[in-house]
């Protein structure tokens, strides 16, 4: 198991998740309407904070942030 | 004319749309003045009917009350019927003044500014005091004309869970690096009657070098032990920021609002906030009205007080009906029906009863968690509310949902 999807799941669920709807590594998180636009600041800072990335805001889009998969990928391109 | 037909089309499918899911919002037409007894047309063109209102944010009983009705006459003599003019060209007369030094002293903070409304308030605070370089930070139920401010506004924007002091720290943490955080909360939230911890955000919004911005349009007149809104209940005058309210709901019931806080901070929406610099003020009846609400308010906690017993009678009689609302002890009650069409008919249902009251179903509230939300006023008298608890209670037997909890209500109806 992938421990950065792990991660940024476990922080998804905790901080947007409020029943108990299941999530996997590819569920839409924005489109299906689990994380709402504007709470994705908060998303994109814990993950700089977590990786000593800066992930510049025209990258920070809600098609780069839909699913726990698509957000590993550009953690990726930002970790040396 | 460029309206072509594919254009009317497309917004007649849109519409047609809104419709066959349920969300078409259809007015009804009350021909009285607003009032615990009102004559409505519904639906159009049917004879009126004499209904009781319990649905209406006229929680003070001052929509009609004759002695601001009277104020209102008296200004619109004095001081004429409009301005014809924003406030800093030649739209400020002295009632102006006079109301904005009577908010200040009411909530007890330093300063006022009025806005037409309070949803331009909340539109224009934000913008007006907040850069790029800061951080808002708003509880997840915030009103709509709050969102529309934050929107509007270049600051970065996060949220906390609703009431989640917690998560709230948290995120006062995460954005400590910004110049300026802003905390931002209902201070009695509208579609749920609860209260906001303002003992506890101040205290954190201290210990973290934070503003607190409260909208009290829900508040303001009557929550606290004289009325002076969410912070006095919680203990801390005089420690809120900013503060937003409405003129339209409890303070009289017409229209307006204001920004009262800091006097720093209202004099930046006096320099910068938009709807203030771009759209006419409050007109001069109104502003007499409500100096007449704050002077009945400010000499006699009376009719705050009669809506409190008012709200406990009302709370305790649909307990004892069976009936789940939501706790608290604010006059808005949540009458839970968890399914939509549960709530439309029962609304319906009510109205045949001669009781006006209004089901809120998805997008307004969360899927499942359907209601009728009830208003109570210290325009209500026991008998207005005793004759709604039966209603509730006759409407309740013919859908079999007294004494049932949640979860039957659910197994029955659905989400
Ligand atoms: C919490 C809250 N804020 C602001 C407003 C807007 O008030 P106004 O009617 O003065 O624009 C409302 C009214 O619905 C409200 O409920």
């Amino acid at each position: 198991m992938d421990e950065m999807q792990e991660i940024i799941k476990t922080y998804v669920i905790k901080e947007y998740v409020e029943d108990d709807t299941e999530l996997t590594y590819d569920s839409p998180l924005i489109s299906g309407g689990i994380v709402d636009s504007f709470s994705m600041v908060s998303l994109k800072r814990f993950l700089e904070n977590k990786y000593n990335i800066s992930i510049p805001d025209d990258k920070a889009t809600p098609e780069a942030f839909d699913s726990v998969n698509k957000i590993c990928a550009l953690v990726r391109e930002y970790v040396k | 004319m460029a309206y072509t037909d594919t254009t009317r089309g497309m917004y007649s499918d849109i519409l047609t749309g809104l419709k066959e899911a349920g969300l078409f919002k259809q007015e009804r037409f009350i021909h009285s003045a607003q009032a615990a007894d009102i004559e409505v047309e519904f639906p159009t063109g049917a004879p009126l009917k004499k209904v009781i209102n319990i649905c209406a944010n006229n929680y003070l009983g001052m929509s009609s009350h004759p002695d601001v009705v009277k104020a209102a006459h008296e200004g619109l003599d004095s001081h004429g019927y409009g301005m014809s003019s924003v406030r800093f060209i030649c739209g400020t007369q002295d009632i102006h003044r006079t109301l904005e030094q009577m908010v200040t002293k009411f909530l007890g903070t330093e300063d006022t500014i009025l806005f037409p409304s309070c949803m331009d308030a909340n539109a224009g605070v934000f913008e007006a005091v907040l850069t790029k370089d800061d951080v808002m930070i708003s509880d997840r139920l915030v009103h709509a004309s709050i969102i529309d401010g934050i929107r509007l506004c270049s600051a970065m924007h996060d949220t906390f869970k609703h009431s989640d002091m917690e998560h709230l720290e948290e995120k006062l943490q995460l954005h400590n690096d910004k110049r300026l955080k802003c905390v931002i909360t209902d201070g009695v939230f509208s579609m749920d009657g609860d209260t906001a911890k303002l003992d506890k955000m101040v205290e954190l919004c201290e210990k973290y070098d934070a503003l607190l911005m409260v909208d009290e349009s829900h508040s303001s007149g009557f929550i606290g032990k004289t009325g002076r809104g969410t912070h006095e209940h919680c203990g801390v005058l005089g420690k809120i920021d900013i503060i937003t309210t409405t003129f339209g709901k409890g303070l009289g019931g017409a229209s307006g609002g204001c920004v009262s806080g800091r006097k720093e901070i209202v004099e930046m929406c006096r320099q910068k906030a938009r709807p203030y610099l771009f759209s006419n003020t409050i007109a001069p009846p109104v502003v007499a009205g409500v100096i007449k609400v704050l002077e009945i308010l400010s000499a006699s906690t009376d009719r705050r007080d009669k809506l409190e017993k008012n709200t406990e009678f009302w709370r305790k009689g649909l307990l004892e009906a069976g009936l789940i609302i939501k706790a608290g002890d604010t006059p808005i009650v949540p009458v839970m029906l968890f399914n939509a069409k549960l709530a439309q008919d029962v609304s319906r249902d009510l109205y045949d009863e001669g009781i006006y009251a209004i089901g809120f179903f998805f997008p307004v509230v969360p899927q499942g968690a359907a209601r009728i939300r009830t208003q109570i006023s210290a325009g209500h008298e026991i008998h207005h509310l005793e004759k709604a608890l039966e209603a509730f209670r006759k409407v309740g037997k013919k859908y079999d949902i007294l004494g049932k909890s949640k979860q039957e209500i659910i197994e029955r109806y659905g989400m």
